[in-house]
């Protein structure tokens, strides 16, 4: 397995320099320029030297590796000086951001809280209610629970999020003011009271979210216990007496975790990006919404940089799949 | 009762309905066997004849729905285990009454160590603790023949042959020391000599253990070799029960005497799941009103498609504890 983990990263390691070259030639041919946000007024002259330091004139190629040394070597050490007061970055020039000239990484690094409350906790609610009720449904199939199961997990993923999410918003903020509509990311937890306010403004977006991800989880869950159900080893656990809680819960439940827990880890990545449209409708500012302002403003270093990181977090969760695969199923040796 | 003992189990009037779609399957009807100490009473049947679907309504282990055990007894000990609580039965499953299934490949979990599977039912019913159960799982794999038992406990079941898998899961179904072993089909999906090394553990094992058995095959040749007496079930019914020579010697039901001509003459080899005898078996729709195996049967006459024949004895004793057959046709106001 460790040789197996070793190898695969050793992989990784081409793959995502194929995908960051590809990243960044697709953003460079787009239109756009550092300077666009400047107001007019600034002389040419001086345009042009700005554009002079920030390198945006070198040759692509060379562009390339400057970005690529940057977003391996000097921002993770700025972001490692800034957590532990080390210097071990020194001065070196960091990869601004061209809407806010502040470096990406600590942008990047406001917003992952954000991002990660909000889209997380849904996240972890959806398996959490997923769970129980796809092996549950699964159990007592075509069972009244299992029917409403079905029903609400139909609903859950073919509705999209931007529109039960406005639904909620018309519904429980704008005529029964039970919610705030817009989420403040100013609110500091510090006592009861701020922490009240901060389940309530978070209530919403995880709501929107986590009906999405119970739905398609549990889905997964159910069509997994099913299949396992019917297998001879279950006839065999009833066989030797054991109970119908070990039966199912243990013999049955392992069995179909490890689809589970593959598309689970799979799914992790979509943390970071796939809930740009939630953000966007709850005004959250995470990492989704970042992206889609950084790509109205033409800021290409923090595009790139946001696309690159999603591409490095699939193909880690690729792996971190592959291993927890490994680890749950004793038939798969990967040595 | 012969030498006035006490069966060990006792089925009456056993019967089996699936509720499908397509409307009820009577898969068992009317099935009356029991079973001595130490006795191993062998069951053929062709396919779909209702073997499983029997020994399985024993002890609950068919779903509901779809299956519903409708009416009969089934004395275990002098208790039936039908009209005792689903916490009762199963404490009974594992513990009193052993199963073994066709398949080894498929009925081990795959994800569980074979010594976490032997283990469960010693804790479960015996109330031992961890290092107790390991140790008398380590005996059951030495008693069905696993070398190197101790530490075979931590290997996966796809670490293991079929053979060797198959010897599992009757290490399994002895953990408890069952009254009874049933073994349905337990050599189909193994090879031949596989198939021969499991049956003489079977033999060994019943010196040693004396439990009684129910053995299901389609494999006349096995009966022969290791069974009392034998029961033969055609379209969810006993068409003919005797011990085991008077069976060879002077078959009685018209199916019973096909199933004798199906029996490969070179030792070893395996017969093509009783296709040779013509005909289809039964659909079991409804309860049978007539003989099920009429419609392929040579000797079939008119009372034959009226009525379904009782199990009647032949000679003395009574039904179930001689040689019974459950036939109108009488071969000796014929054959001679
Ligand atoms: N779940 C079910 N629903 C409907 N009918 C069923 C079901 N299970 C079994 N049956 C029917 O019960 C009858 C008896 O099946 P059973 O499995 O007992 O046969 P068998 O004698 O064990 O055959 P084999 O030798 O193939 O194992 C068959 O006709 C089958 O179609
Ligand atoms: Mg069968």
């Amino acid at each position: 397995m460790l040789t197996f983990t070793i190898r695969r990263l050793l992989l990784a390691i081409p793959t995502l320099l194929f995908i960051s070259l590809i990243i960044f030639l697709l953003l460079d041919m787009a239109p756009g320029s550092p300077m666009s946000q400047i107001p007019l007024t600034v002389p040419l002259e001086v345009r042009l030297k700005m554009i002079e330091a920030l390198g945006a004139n070198d040759p692509i190629f060379f562009r390339y590796i400057n970005w690529l040394h940057k977003f391996f070597v000097i921002e993770p050490l700025h972001v490692f000086d800034g957590l532990f007061g080390t210097t071990f970055a020194g001065d070196s020039l960091r990869e601004l951001s061209w809407q806010s000239r502040s470096p990406v990484a600590d942008v990047i690094a406001q917003r992952i809280p954000q991002t990660l409350t909000v889209i997380g906790m849904s996240y972890l609610l959806g398996i959490l209610i997923a769970l129980p009720i796809g092996i549950y449904s699964a159990y007592r199939q075509y069972s009244w629970f299992d029917q409403l199961g079905t029903f609400i997990s139909m609903i859950g993923f073919s509705v999209p999020t931007f529109f039960t999410g406005v639904l909620l918003i018309v519904v429980f903020s704008v005529k029964l003011h039970w919610f705030p509509s817009i989420y403040d990311t100013t609110l500091k937890v510090t006592d009861w009271a701020s922490f009240g306010k901060q389940v309530k403004q978070m209530t919403m977006p995880v709501a929107v979210l986590g009906l999405y991800n119970a739905a398609q989880i549990s889905r997964y869950m159910r069509s997994s216990m099913l299949e396992n159900l019917t297998q001879d080893y279950v006839r065999t656990a009833r066989a030797k007496g054991l109970s119908e809680r070990v039966v199912v819960l243990k013999h049955v439940l392992r069995n179909s975790l490890i689809p589970v827990v593959t598309v689970i880890a799979l799914g992790i990545p979509t943390i970071f990006g796939g809930a740009i449209i939630t953000e966007q409708v709850f005004k959250v500012n995470g990492l989704g919404q970042l992206l889609i302002t950084a790509i109205y403003a033409n800021d290409l270093p923090m595009v790139q940089t946001l696309t690159f990181i999603f591409a490095v977090l699939i193909v880690l969760f690729n792996l971190v799949a592959d291993i927890l695969y490994g680890i749950l199923d004793p038939r798969i040796r990967y040595d | 009762m012969p030498d006035g003992a006490m069966p060990v189990l006792d089925v009456r009037g056993l019967k089996t309905v699936f509720r499908t779609r397509g409307g009820e399957v009577h898969a068992v009807n009317a099935v009356s066997f029991h079973l001595m100490p130490g006795e191993l009473l062998g069951v053929v049947g062709e396919s779909g004849s209702g073997k499983s679907v029997t020994m399985m309504s024993l002890i609950g282990l068919l779903p509901s729905p779809p299956a519903d055990v409708r009416e009969g007894q089934v004395l275990l000990g002098g208790v039936d285990i039908l009209k005792v609580s689903p916490e009762e039965l199963r404490r009974v499953r594992g513990a009193r009454i052993g199963f073994v299934f066709q398949d080894p490949m498929t009925s081990l979990n795959p994800v569980f160590t074979v010594g976490n599977q032997i283990i469960e039912p010693l804790r479960a019913h015996m109330g031992l603790n961890k290092a107790q159960a390991e140790a008398r799982a380590v005996e059951l794999l030495e008693l069905v023949g696993i070398p190197d038992a101790r530490n075979r406990l931590r290997s996966y079941p796809h670490q293991f042959s079929g053979g060797m898998r198959q010897r599992v899961m009757i290490a399994i179904a002895l953990a408890c020391d069952p009254e009874v072993l049933i073994a349905d089909e337990p050599t189909t999906a193994l090879d031949v000599t596989i198939q021969a090394q499991i049956i003489e553990l079977v033999k060994e094992l019943r010196h040693k253990l004396g439990m009684a058995i129910v053995w299901i095959t389609h494999d006349l040749g096995v009966i022969a070799g290791i069974a009392d007496r034998v029961m033969v079930m055609y379209g969810g019914q006993v068409v003919e029960q005797a011990p085991v020579k008077d069976l060879f010697a002077d078959p009685r039901h018209p199916y019973t005497r096909a199933l004798l001509k199906t029996i490969p003459k070179v030792s070893g080899v395996r017969e093509a799941r009783l296709q040779v005898i013509d005909g289809q078996p039964p659909i079991l729709a409804g309860a049978p009103t007539a003989c099920p195996f009429r419609a392929r049967c040579a000797h079939a006459f008119a009372r034959c498609h009226a009525e379904n024949p009782q199990r009647r004895a032949i000679g003395a004793g009574r039904v179930g504890y001689g040689h019974d057959v459950a036939c109108h046709w009488d071969p000796e106001a014929t054959d001679a």
